[in-house]
């Protein structure tokens, strides 16, 4: 099992997910500099938090022409396991590779704090050792976590279980002062249709230790790690 | 030959931003605002020799591929010669 971090210029999260994987999950990882084409060698690849190109033009939209994209478009259409957190998800959308766009948050400041999500399905490899209604206590630091897509988008989103984090209170009821940014739905996360593919906007690689506020994010990456093994094994 | 690129918004889709601006302008008295929405203004230049209507399919497929969301975003070209 390998797990892969893209490094875009401007990604400042990859030596968290780096140090996550490698010290708390226990398994290989090397970091994928964006230049990159060939992803054989991974099981996963994580797409990281930061400000990739500056946040020029929008959050996300160049690092998708980065000569890594086009291969890691490939990989997810190989059924491999991708995970965008933060700058990540909104990559993500960006790329196509998931459904909408996220955008600047209601309220209009940068939000850096704890929050709480509710997990919705435990029916994704990233949730999978997750019970559906728990409440996780993740960090989030982003300027446009907005998520926002098409009427049509939100019920096929909804139909197909394909949100797996919203934000709520801490009894996980998802109400709208829970919603920290304004997002449809409350969305934190979501999968794409083969849900091999996660965006969230929270930082669980932030969260993988009591000493850091919160360890739950470590059961999210404790789940992907069982899911590669399935797979793998 | 210059193409002229405006990115806004899409109808509906709300604008903090704008907001924040329209407030701030009637703050300082300009009452008769009904909305202010921000966008976004591009430059392409292009080389000498290209026609018009090269630069405009130009600028419109880079509008297109590069410099709007299309979830959230509308452009629109205006060519100059």
């Amino acid at each position: 099992m390998k797990f892969g971090v893209i490094v875009f210029p401007g990604s400042n999260c990859d030596h968290d997910a780096y140090h996550v994987v490698s010290k708390n999950v226990g398994q290989p990882v090397d970091f994928i500099w964006h230049k990159e084409t060939d992803l054989s060698s991974f099981d996963a690849v994580i797409v990281p938090g930061g400000f990739s190109y500056g946040d020029y033009l929008r959050a996300g939209a160049l690092a998708r022409f980065s000569p890594v994209m086009n291969s890691l478009k490939d990989f997810a259409a190989d059924g491999k396991f991708v995970m965008g957190i933060c700058n990540g998800f909104q990559i993500l959308c960006e790329a196509g590779l998931l459904p909408g766009a996220l955008r600047r948050n209601a309220g209009l400041h940068f939000i850096c704090k704890h929050v709480d999500l509710r997990v919705e399905t435990s029916n994704s490899p990233f949730t999978s050792e997750i019970e559906a209604g728990r409440v996780l206590k993740l960090p989030i630091a982003h300027a446009e976590g907005n998520f926002t897509c098409d009427d049509e988008t939100y019920s096929s989103l909804e139909e197909n279980g394909q949100i797996v984090f919203r934000y709520s209170d801490e009894h996980g009821n998802v109400v709208e002062s829970a919603n920290v940014n304004g997002s449809q739905g409350n969305i934190a996360g979501i999968t794409n249709l083969d849900r091999n593919v996660l965006g969230m906007m929270p930082h669980p690689e932030r969260a993988c230790d009591d000493l850091l506020g919160s360890s739950d994010g470590g059961d999210i990456f404790r789940s992907l790690t069982r899911s590669i093994e399935a797979c793998v094994v | 030959m210059k193409a002229k690129v405006y990115v806004t918004l899409k109808k509906g889709v709300l604008d903090p931003q704008g907001k924040a601006i329209h407030h701030s302008a009637e703050l300082i008295g300009f009452s008769q605002l009904a909305d202010i929405r921000q966008g976004k203004y591009f430059e392409i230049s292009f080389n000498n020799g290209i026609g018009e209507a090269e630069a405009r399919e130009t600028a419109e497929k880079i509008g297109r591929d590069v410099l709007a969301n299309p979830v959230i975003e509308d452009f629109s070209v205006e060519i100059e010669g």
